[in-house]
């Protein structure tokens, strides 16, 4: 045997998430109730969703259903899937000490929370894709117009939906409790940020209120990254597009600094004695 | 890349170094409160203490889980908490309560920590290091108390680190696995690995370490080799006297050189001169031809010195019973 100095072979960042992600993987897998939150509850949802929406649109004829319907299951997927379902995991880690044990690794914090992340993103986005593929096969959904937008849209959700997930595993004792300490998140997500009802079908006013919301602005962008607009004004081009999506932008860019600020300030490495 | 004058400069060093919890003022707690301690390169130093004395809380500032309120601390010439990652790769800590995910298995644990350590040894090598590795493919929650122990010792292990932390590393452990733990922790000893561990067990401190720290109240109260720190504390002679012989204020004991106390009819006696003690009372007990039930001599061990510190030094937390244990020390 050699005697292998503390330089061979140095642990990298990509691979200590990589390594913290297959364990989590393997968890999840090995974890009935999270693997059915992650993989058959939001297809249930599918359906409940469409029939939801096309008795909006009886009311409004204006609306665009398509749109919609991808809107709405795209987030439903990333708040099921992503946010629900990493409050449970940090929830649990923390309850078995396994959160302080990594701490005493080599990975830092931010790798430890981004790592047992891993499995819950990649399956959100593969998740999207695939639905989202079969929505403009079946629905003859037209090109996205801006494809930029929408990784943006997804990409800002899902860091923001991690560090909510963060903040919300800091006040869950179990992981049972997380069904109840996510409600309020779910429930602002699901009816106030455009997924189960469209801004654009509630009164001005209380739209403007919901489009301030923190999980709206991430969700409008992917929509109007696809659709052209985020269903407040007609559909405009690539270029047209970056306008609309200014505020957007900015507004998720914010509420994602908040959110990583709020999980930096609450959140908990070890359980509460 | 190892520094040439590695060899010169202590694998540990901390200097003045306090924690405090919570507020300043009455409401807050200091749990550790100026602690200086200087370990070697190679060195296997035990930290005892009774029970909040801040061992756990002095761990984790030198394992940079935690900033220190005051004072510095150096592993390895660098700061573990600001400098973690110059410092982690080349250490292994073994915390007082481990985690590792229940419904991951034992390889499959060893293969997560593996991917977060430089320069792994093979799982299967860290395993059996530890006698686990007949039950790689056993899931953690199946793992008896002892065995979750020992994985979390391998873990540690995993890295090849230059300074290993072991936060009570045989609590919970069977005689046999702690006789084992024992024999591995030399073992890294000899190879050169420096060992920093806490433990309640007196005999452990005894039976492993170079040199030892007693804290209390979040400072070091003596320091030293076993044999330093018990210098100077008296031996322990006690016996039982037959029934007929009443209480034994009416006996005509011989003079002996010490400290006697009497608990019914047993005898104990301290004193600085063990074998002239025990000659003297032999001699008498054969005159008088009495049998000394439950007889037994020894010499000062870690565990009277520690009970006699702590209660010397807790002037404020003495229990009740500490003074009758060791009379007055000296």
């Amino acid at each position: 045997m050699t005697t292998a100095t503390a330089t061979a072979a140095p642990s990298s960042s990509l691979g200590r998430m990589l390594a913290l992600g297959r364990a989590e993987t393997t968890l999840l897998l090995r974890n009935r109730t999270a693997l059915f939150t992650a993989l058959v509850l939001p297809l249930m949802l599918v359906g409940g969703v469409h029939t939801m929406l096309k008795k909006q649109a009886e009311h409004f004829p204006a609306l665009d259903l398509n749109a919609g319907l991808v809107t709405a299951v795209t987030g439903l997927i990333l708040m099921f899937v992503v946010y629900y379902n990493l409050t449970a995991a940090y929830v649990g880690r923390r309850g078995e000490l396994v959160l302080k044990r990594l701490r005493t690794g080599e990975a830092s914090d931010l790798e430890i929370l981004g790592g047992t992340a891993v499995p819950s993103v990649v399956l959100a986005l593969v998740q999207c894709a695939v639905l989202g593929v079969a929505a403009a096969e079946l629905l003859h959904l037209p090109v996205p117009v801006n494809p930029v937008l929408m990784v943006a849209g997804l990409g800002l959700a899902v860091v923001l939906l991690i560090a909510l997930a963060a903040v919300s595993s800091a006040f869950t004792k179990s992981v049972e409790s997380a069904g109840i300490t996510t409600l309020p998140v779910m429930l602002v997500a699901q009816f106030a940020s455009g997924l189960l009802v469209p801004l654009e079908v509630m009164p001005d006013q209380l739209a403007t209120f919901c489009r301030a919301l923190p999980t709206t602005p991430a969700f409008q962008l992917l929509r109007l990254g696809w659709f052209g607009t985020d269903g407040s004004a007609t559909a405009t081009d690539f270029a047209g597009t970056w306008v609309q999506a200014a505020p957007h932008l900015a507004l998720a860019a914010l509420w994602t600094t908040v959110a990583v600020w709020a999980a930096r300030r609450w959140f908990r490495w070890e359980p509460r004695r | 890349m190892k520094n040439s004058s590695s060899g010169e400069q202590p694998a540990i060093e901390v200097h003045g170094l306090q924690r405090r919890y919570g507020p300043a003022g009455s409401a807050g707690f200091d749990a550790v409160r100026g602690l200086d301690l200087t370990i070697r390169r190679g060195e296997l130093f035990a930290l005892l203490g009774t029970n909040g004395a801040g061992k756990t809380s002095t761990m984790e500032l030198i394992e940079g889980l935690a900033a220190p309120t005051a004072g510095t601390v150096r592993v390895l010439g660098h700061d573990p908490h600001r400098e973690r990652a110059v410092v982690r790769p080349r250490i292994g800590i073994m915390l007082q309560e481990g985690g590792f995910p229940s419904d991951l298995t034992v390889a499959e644990t060893g293969r997560t920590w593996a991917g977060l350590t430089s320069g792994a040894r093979p799982v299967d090598e860290a395993l059996d290091l530890v006698g686990l590795l007949d039950r790689r493919g056993v899931r953690v929650k199946q793992l008896s108390g002892g065995e979750r122990r020992r994985l979390d010792l391998a873990m540690a292990l995993l890295g090849r680190p230059e300074v290993l932390f072991l936060d009570e590393p045989s609590t919970g452990l069977d005689p046999q696995a702690r006789a084992a733990v024992w024999r591995l922790v030399r073992e890294l000893r000899t190879q050169g690995t420096t060992v920093l561990l806490t433990t309640h067990y007196l005999e452990e401190a005894e039976e492993l370490a170079d040199r030892l720290a007693i804290m209390h109240q979040g400072r070091v109260v003596t320091s030293g080799t076993v044999a330093e720190v018990i210098a100077g504390r008296p031996s322990r002679i006690s016996f039982e006297l037959p029934e007929r012989y009443g209480r034994y204020e009416d006996l005509a004991l011989p003079r002996l050189d010490g400290e006697i106390r009497a608990d019914g009819r047993r005898i104990t006696l301290h004193t600085a001169r063990l074998q002239a003690a025990l000659t003297e009372l032999l001699g008498w007990a054969a005159h008088h031809e009495i049998a000394l039930g439950g007889l037994d001599a020894r010499s000062a061990s870690l565990e009277e010195a520690f009970l006699a510190i702590a209660a010397e030094a807790g002037d404020t937390t003495t229990p009740a019973a500490a003074p009758a244990l060791i009379g007055s020390a000296r």
